[in-house]
């Protein structure tokens, strides 16, 4: 399969090598007719996005067209919302950091292109406390574009008042969660809402609200302006598109790269990576889309395809297609009892499963770690994902779950091996 | 009204329902803790997840809102499974303590684990323990039984309108907590109700009994005029607690602190037998020596030489023998108004909260005079509240300003702003009229002055001039704040028409044309002016009204007779006899019936059933139990007296503190200590 030609790639300045101001940002193409973009109309806009068939790049998945049209109509008692979910906090994931850094541009332009198609005056930037660099480069280009006359009363000349607003969060992994996120950004305690209502019928202040994430909506326009068909000839049938993939961990060259969707795993690592530390053969496992996903052994790796559907065949995801590789160096069941602590450590505490559950999954991966259980506890671990997942408010429970459902899956061996050699050594020192 | 099928039953329900809520009319038991009808739905447990078809997952069924089509069912293996993982992660951290924890054998946990758990635990890890926290001195917290299902959060802040209780820290760490502050409400003891488990438990009930010895009997609450419906846990002769029971038009599921924690007054200060006073000093007498004592200095005397007083706790049936006791003897002088509320007797409409409780929740603008609801009748607060919380509810008040938990325009101090507002002045005029269903709330601050009669008069004003009365709807209503005032001016305990009322009859004492003053329980009057007459006390507490007696007859505190009584609405509610009292102490009604024997002319009854008879005769409405009738407003007309400038003043100064039981009880004065004084006391130390 061909690598992605540099003239197809969305994030020109991904690297930061050129400029990431409102300057460098229009040489790049950005902000180019976004007037006649938003002429196109809500219907238009959205229908377009359906054809295109982006899904959603936060995780999940969803098509974003089809997000966009659940907005209702304009209502002037009871504002629209767009809320960008720029909380990028799953261990692994760095994509929205680079476009906020070094191309913030792409993502204000696309704030305005999908606040008007969702009937949204205004557009809320929930960023990451952490990513202090990132906000004030968001917040200059926010001042660029102001001042240039493409946000404000009437953005960019289309006669739609547009405005675009930074908020930073304080550290919870939690408010990554969408409505937890409203929440947060409606200056409560970040805990996640029960659904229904949606947030597109009930979200930010009560109002209509479509929470979307950063690389949704800063490729929209390109989308729009190139046209779904340009689109869909990269992926395959429903995984249109290009993606950032952060790749991380064992391999040579650490990176974020924009790629076609549905490349194979082994070629995005091996030509974009520098491939995996000491060969391919080294290799011991990949968790392909950030923390949260279940790993995949070797052996699936060598012919995995990376888009949402393969994966989720596969029995995990795509997620944010953070790909955390690990080579035969690595500790796998303490790699693992990591993401519980992070996992226990983030739990908002609301509802019972996730909030006792987390806890013990990750005291029991601490004497998983150490050998220290018996053989059977390695099914009472499984089946207590399993009260986990699907019982939750929110899907934090299963991302704390999913993780050592794939090492028991894919290492069981090993889980009984350490357990073995810790009787014995017990036995010996008897 | 959508159909939906629930376990292979199809059942049609209300809209706007939960599938919690239809699963239960379906007959399908659904566990929960977190879920609480009358509070805002947390969805935090699990514990009521349930399938419904075409959901990928089980959904939390007190959350969702009942659809056209839905299939649910409640009784599958993923839902067996759902809920027997929700109860062990519930009791991984909760401590197995049950027989040594207060909440043992009334716990949600516990019986749901024994319904829906698993019969032994798989947690090796060690367990959680969390500080404990102070409340105040009627909660007891031990915080690590804790299952954080948020239900004391959201009575706090949803029905108490208070923020001090909180959810801190997050993940396993989450711990309930009112940083060391006790908390400041006046219904914090439904806190220990809504919890679940064994976190909160009443501290002056600590350790006390088990749910299985308690013999437990429906009574009605006396410590203010709302008339709470209570169930009465006694143990031999002793009362060991008050609960609420559910009544939706009177206090909903909650009662007032006074009303929960009274319980130690009912055995101290206690009067349990006659006294005599001889050469100055109380000195133990029989029954007879009492009342033999009571007939020579009686039957000297004129009937207008006697008077009586009926207190504020007094049930129906013993006013009503006072009343006919006093006929005998030629009297009129007798009154049930101890605090000298200018209020008839000769029109109920005149002197009910007409618009009923319930009926506030239908209001959307109300007017306060001279009252502080939150602490004359907390409950009837907590409903205003309710209300002002759905929206589009203005309320004005004139009067002391304090804090009621919800939103007002504060108008005035006095009178003067109340003719402002009748002569449209005010801009709190322009609410009433423009309101559908307006009402005005005068309370016994603004009634018991000597302008009293004026104040209410100028209310009838108002509520002529601002249609606060019409066909459906009778928003005039005055706030009682004694069990026992709207009973006895039903059955007549005012002066006859040459008699004296309460001011009247002090003044008598004093001057010496009244020369035997007998109080029925009455310990709120000025007693120094008694010292000239023949005071005969009935009671049944040591307080006021039997220090200054020469006489002092044992009578029954509510929890230990069978009496009825009259809430502020007009609600005859009957009160059951749960204890008997101590010592010789008798019903109240029948030491009457027996003193009459010796003095006068012997009651016409021979029995409850008999005087209850008579008490319809009387007044027909005793005939009518547990019903409110909303009659148009009658006529007042003021009596002469002008009103005056000076600022209205609630006649509570002390919530804790009003009659004698509570003044007997040590919880209530440490609530004194705590609440009215300020006085911080017994913080943990831990903070957070």
């Amino acid at each position: 399969m061909p690598l992605l030609e540099d003239k197809d790639r969305i994030f020109q300045n991904l690297y930061g090598q050129d400029d990431w101001g409102l300057e460098g940002a229009k040489k790049r193409g950005i902000w180019k007719d976004t007037k006649d973009l938003v002429a196109l109309g809500r219907e238009e806009i959205v229908n377009r996005m359906k054809d295109s068939g982006l899904r959603g790049r936060g995780g999940a998945g969803f098509p974003a067209g089809i997000k966009w049209s659940f907005m209702p109509k304009e209502d002037p008692s009871r504002p629209s919302y767009l809320v960008v979910n720029a909380d990028e906090s799953e261990p692994g994931s760095c994509k929205d950091r680079e476009i906020m850094r070094n191309d913030p541009h792409t993502l204000i332009e696309g704030c305005l292109v999908a606040g008007f198609a969702m009937g949204a005056h205004t557009a809320y930037i929930y960023i990451r406390g952490e990513y202090y660099l990132e906000s004030t480069r968001l917040e200059a280009a926010v001042e660029q574009a102001r001042a240039d006359g493409l946000l404000g009363d009437d953005a960019c000349g289309s006669g739609w008042a547009f405005d675009v607003h930074v908020h930073r969060g304080a550290g919870a992994y939690i408010c990554g969660e969408e409505t937890a996120l409203l929440e947060s950004l409606e200056g409560k305690k970040g805990q996640p809402r029960l659904k229904p209502p949606f947030p597109a019928a009930c979200g930010l202040y009560g109002c209509p609200t479509t929470v979307t994430n950063v690389e949704t909506v800063a490729v929209s326009p390109t989308i729009l302006r190139r046209g779904p068909d340009w689109w869909k000839q990269f992926g395959r049938e429903n995984n249109t598109g290009t993606k950032i993939f952060s790749i991380s961990g064992h391999v040579n060259k650490p990176c974020n790269v924009e790629e076609a969707m549905s490349i194979p795993m082994r070629e995005l690592i091996e030509k974009h990576a520098g491939g995996v530390r000491g060969g391919w053969d080294n290799l011991l496992a990949v968790i392909p889309g950030g923390s949260s996903v279940p790993m995949l052994p070797k052996h699936v790796c060598d012919t995995m395809t990376m888009d949402f559907d393969a994966l989720r065949e596969a029995g995990s995801g795509l997620g944010t297609a953070a790909v955390i590789v690990m080579d035969k160096s690595t500790d796998v069941v303490e790699a693992i009892c990591r993401l519980s602590h992070f996992y226990q450590h983030e739990s908002c505490g609301q509802c019972t499963p996730c909030r006792e559950g987390t806890g013990w999954m990750f005291r029991l991966m601490q004497r998983m770690v150490r050998g220290e259980a018996d053989v059977e506890e390695i099914d009472m671990l499984w089946d207590v994902t399993k009260q986990v997942e699907g019982h939750t408010i929110c899907a934090l429970g299963d991302a704390a779950a999913w993780p050592i459902q794939g090492l028991i899956r894919n290492f069981r061996p090993e889980l009984e091996r350490r357990i073995n050699e810790y009787k014995q050594s017990r036995q010996a020192a008897e | 009204m959508p159909k939906l099928t629930i376990d292979g039953k199809e059942i049609e329900v209300a809209d706007g329902l939960t599938v919690l809520q239809a699963c239960e009319l379906a007959g399908a038991e659904i566990p929960r803790f977190c879920y609480h009808e009358r509070l805002s739905v947390a969805g935090n447990c699990r514990m009521c997840l349930v399938e419904m078809e075409r959901a990928p997952k089980p959904i939390a069924s007190c959350a969702m809102p009942v659809g056209e089509g839905m299939v649910i069912k409640t009784d599958t293996e993923v839902v067996q499974k759902a809920r027997k993982g929700v109860m062990e992660f519930l009791l991984i951290n909760h401590p197995l303590d049950c027989p040594i924890c207060d909440q043992g054998g009334e716990c949600d946990l516990q019986d749901q684990a024994m319904a829906f758990g698993l019969d032994h635990g798989r947690y090796k890890e060690s367990k959680r323990a969390v500080t404990e926290k102070y409340m105040g001195p009627l909660i007891k917290t031990i915080m690590t039984r804790c299952i954080q299902c948020t239900r004391c959060v959201r009575f706090s802040t949803e029905v108490a309108g208070i923020e001090e209780v909180g959810l801190l820290n997050r993940g396993g760490h989450v711990e309930i907590t009112t940083l060391e502050k006790a908390v400041n409400t006046e219904l914090s003891g439904n806190l220990v109700d809504v919890c679940p488990v064994g976190a909160l438990t009443s501290k002056p009930y600590a350790f006390n009994a088990r749910p299985w010895e308690l013999k437990k009997v429906n009574s009605i609450d006396v410590m203010d005029a709302v008339g709470s419906n209570i169930r009465v846990d006694v143990r031999g002769r002793e009362v060991l607690r008050v609960l609420p029971r559910i009544h939706e038009d009177v206090n909903e599921e909650w009662i007032t602190d006074k009303t929960r924690y009274i319980t130690d007054g009912l055995s101290r200060q206690r009067i349990d037998r006659p006294y005599v006073r001889v050469d100055g000093k109380l000195k133990a007498a029989s029954w007879d020596e009492a009342f033999s004592d009571i007939k020579e200095k009686l039957s000297f005397l004129k009937g207008n030489e006697i008077a009586a007083i009926a207190g504020d706790l007094s049930d129906a049936e013993s006013m009503l023998a006072l009343k006919d006791f006093m006929t005998n003897l030629g009297s009129e002088n007798i009154d049930c108004r101890q605090d000298g509320a200018k209020l008839n007797a000769s029109d109920r409409s005149t002197y009910l909260f007409n618009s009923s409780i319930a009926g506030i929740e239908e209001a959307d603008a109300v007017l306060l005079v001279g009252s502080n609801p939150r602490w004359e009748a907390a409950l009837i607060n907590a409903r205003l509240r309710k209300r002002f919380l759905e929206g589009g509810f203005k309320v004005g008040m004139i009067g002391e300003a304090a804090d009621l938990t919800y939103e007002y325009d504060y108008l005035g101090a006095g009178p003067d702003t109340l003719k402002e507002v009748t002569s449209g002045k005010n801009v709190f005029a322009k609410v009433l009229k423009d309101a559908k269903k307006p009402m005005i709330i005068v309370g016994m601050g603004a009634l018991t002055r000597t302008d009293g009669a004026a104040v209410l008069a100028e209310a009838k004003a108002i509520a002529d001039k601002y249609g606060l009365v019409q066909d459906d709807w009778n928003g005039f209503n005055v706030l009682h704040t004694a069990a026992a005032r709207v009973a006895g001016l039903d059955l007549g305990l005012v002066p006859g028409s040459k008699g004296k009322d309460v001011a009247g009859i002090l003044e008598g004492a004093e001057n010496g044309s009244v020369k035997a003053v007998y109080l029925l329980g009455a310990d709120e009057v000025d007693t120094s002016k008694l010292k000239n007459a023949f005071v005969i006390y009935q009671g049944h507490h040591g307080d006021a009204g039997a220090s200054c007696a020469d006489v002092i007859l044992p009578g029954a505190a509510y929890t230990e007779k069978n009496g009825t009584y009259v809430n502020t609405e007009g609600r005859v509610q009957l009160g059951r006899l749960a204890a008997f009292p101590p010592g010789e102490a008798r019903e109240d009604w029948t030491i009457l019936r027996a003193l009459s024997e010796q003095v006068g002319d012997a009651l016409p009854y021979d029995n409850l059933g008999q005087l209850r008879q008579r008490m319809i005769e009387v007044n027909p409405v005793f005939a009518a139990i547990d019903q409110v009738s909303t009659t148009g407003l009658g006529d007042i007309a003021g009596d002469g007296t002008k009103l005056s400038s000076d600022p209205f003043k609630s006649n509570i100064e002390n919530f804790y503190m009003t009659d004698p039981i509570s003044r007997s009880s040590e919880t209530m004065s440490a609530c004194t200590e705590q609440f009215v004084l300020g006085k911080e006391q017994g913080a943990t130390g831990t903070n957070g």
